[in-house]
């Protein structure tokens, strides 16, 4: 776990969404599924994100502008710096046999990297409108569905599933295709195991995702 | 001045190379008990603070003592105080008996005021009683700061037996989404960061000119300025909360502020507050 000022070398619009690059100095990449807590100008806490993609001498973050941390990253003009910590978590295991990637809306965030890392496998995105489908272009090899299709309609079986995507999503993914790697999300304060306050609920345990996840094997 | 944290700001397991930056580590609160803790969601950020409702999710008593504790003390070498906490005096008074001759415990905090379980129904001043019959270690009372008189509970845990106060806890408070409906799950949690500041000067201010028990000062703490603001207000260590979750670095950053800023005016200043607040040990190591 590192923390160092880095520099936006841009900020790119995909749709609703937007691809924060930045210089990425001592940072290490990390194993895909893994996240960095970003600062984000002018509120008192960090914010979660899994790295998208990492190009030579960058990190690329894909931020959902929603709220009033995840605006301001979407605001920061080249130049500017942010402090970034990480890698922090467990990411996917990538020992699998027949990958299939699922995302959802921003859960298509870690897809790029961990489709580089295994060799560009088929993969299945879910998007709530055309316009937010646009993320689609940074995942190699997907098949996109809009709603009302959900990927789970459309879920072949057969396949090593990794997915990240909304809690709906996963709970449906990990019905269909049991041992499915899953990438889970939730508000997290500090992203180090210092507060706590991260847990999910899977299989009626409370789990702290910044320490035991993001990844969680649904099988477990 | 000690520089510690703050009670379940913390996993020195998790960081132990940010609890080695503190001069001692204070653990998550432990209860007889396990506690899994409070549902999810437990967190949010409010534009000026965090609200938090872990519910003290712990190993309980059994397990902190033979897996917990000893980890943390071989895995810091620091002095680490140990957060106790309980629903009735006999739950506090036993956990410190049992903390009697640890290796590496250096004090008890008693969490006297977690704003996420229902309060013991003993009075602070019971509970302390209790523990100070149980135990010789150094006893330091967590209070509350939503209270109408801080210093009245400051002065009945000090005829009690504490050693030592630590001012403040969070205090509660409610934050709504967009449609209207609480963010956390339980709705009303611990509200911290610097929204607290002020509140917990007015603590630290009201305690110091009631007692000369040495005061951790905590509550929005975020630079080298904020600590001196604790010290002028009559504390004499301070604690890092909310802070350590968005910089882990916070320990030595603030260390280089102290050292960086101008301490001669700042104590000329410290002390006139001092003096107006009649702390009369003032030491900055």
């Amino acid at each position: 776990m590192r923390r160092e000022r880095r520099s936006v070398v841009a900020v790119e619009r995909l749709g609703p969404y937007a691809l924060l690059r930045v210089d990425r100095g001592g940072l290490e990449p990390g194993v895909p599924g893994q996240f960095f807590m970003l600062e984000a100008p002018g509120r008192l806490l960090p914010r979660a994100f899994s790295l998208c993609l990492a190009p030579p001498g960058e990190l690329a973050f894909l931020v959902d502008p929603v709220g009033p941390g995840t605006r301001a990253l979407a605001a920061l003009e080249p130049g500017e710096a942010i402090a970034i910590l990480g890698p922090l978590g467990r990411g996917f295991r990538l020992d699998v046999a027949r990958p299939l990637l699922v995302g959802g809306g921003i859960g298509v965030a870690p897809l790029p990297y961990l489709s580089e890392a295994l060799g560009r496998p088929p993969a299945l995105l879910g998007f709530r409108s055309a316009r937010h489908a646009e993320a689609a272009v940074l995942v190699p090899n997907a098949q996109v569905v809009i709603d009302p299709v959900l990927v789970t309609d459309v879920l072949p079986g057969g396949r090593d599933v990794l997915a990240c995507g909304p809690e709906p999503m996963l709970e449906a993914v990990r019905a269909a295709a049991p041992g499915a790697q899953l990438a889970w999300e939730a508000p997290m304060a500090c992203g180090y195991g210092a507060c706590y306050g991260c847990v999910v609920e899977v299989d009626g345990a409370l789990r702290r995702l910044c320490v035991e996840g993001p990844v969680l094997s649904c099988s477990s | 001045m000690l520089l510690l944290n703050a009670s379940g700001c913390l996993d020195a397991l998790a960081a132990p190379a940010v609890a080695r930056t503190l001069d001692a580590f204070v653990t998550k609160t432990v209860t007889p008990e396990p506690r899994e803790g409070s549902p999810p969601v437990r967190i949010a950020e409010t534009d000026h603070g965090l609200l938090n409702a872990i519910g003290l999710q712990n190993p309980g008593r059994e397990r902190f003592l033979a897996a917990v504790l000893p980890e943390v003390v071989r895995t810091l070498a620091r002095p680490v105080w140990v957060s106790v906490g309980g629903f009735s005096a006999g739950d506090y008074a036993e956990t410190c008996a049992r903390l009697e001759g640890r290796a590496g415990v250096a004090a008890v905090e008693l969490n006297l005021s977690c704003p996420n379980v229902d309060a013991a129904p003993a009075s602070a001043a019971e509970i302390v009683a209790a523990c100070r019959a149980a135990t010789a270690l150094p006893l330091y009372a967590k209070l509350s700061p939503a209270t109408w008189d801080v210093a009245e509970t400051a002065r009945a845990v000090e005829a009690a037996g504490a050693d030592g106060l630590s001012l403040v806890n969070t205090i509660r408070g409610l934050a709504l989404d967009a449609s209207l409906r609480p963010r956390l799950a339980r709705a009303v949690g611990g509200y911290s960061g610097p929204a607290l500041k002020p509140i917990a000067l007015a603590a630290v201010y009201a305690c110091r000119r009631v007692t000369k028990l040495p005061i951790v000062g905590m509550g929005g703490i975020q630079n080298g300025r904020d600590v001196l603001e604790f010290l002028a207000a009559g504390a004499t260590h301070v604690a890092l909360g909310t802070v350590l979750f968005a910089d882990p670095e916070a320990p030595r950053r603030i260390r280089d502020e102290l050292a960086g800023e101008r301490l001669e005016e700042v104590f000329c200043s410290a002390h006139g507050a001092v003096a107006l607040s009649g702390n009369q040990g003032l030491r900055v190591r």
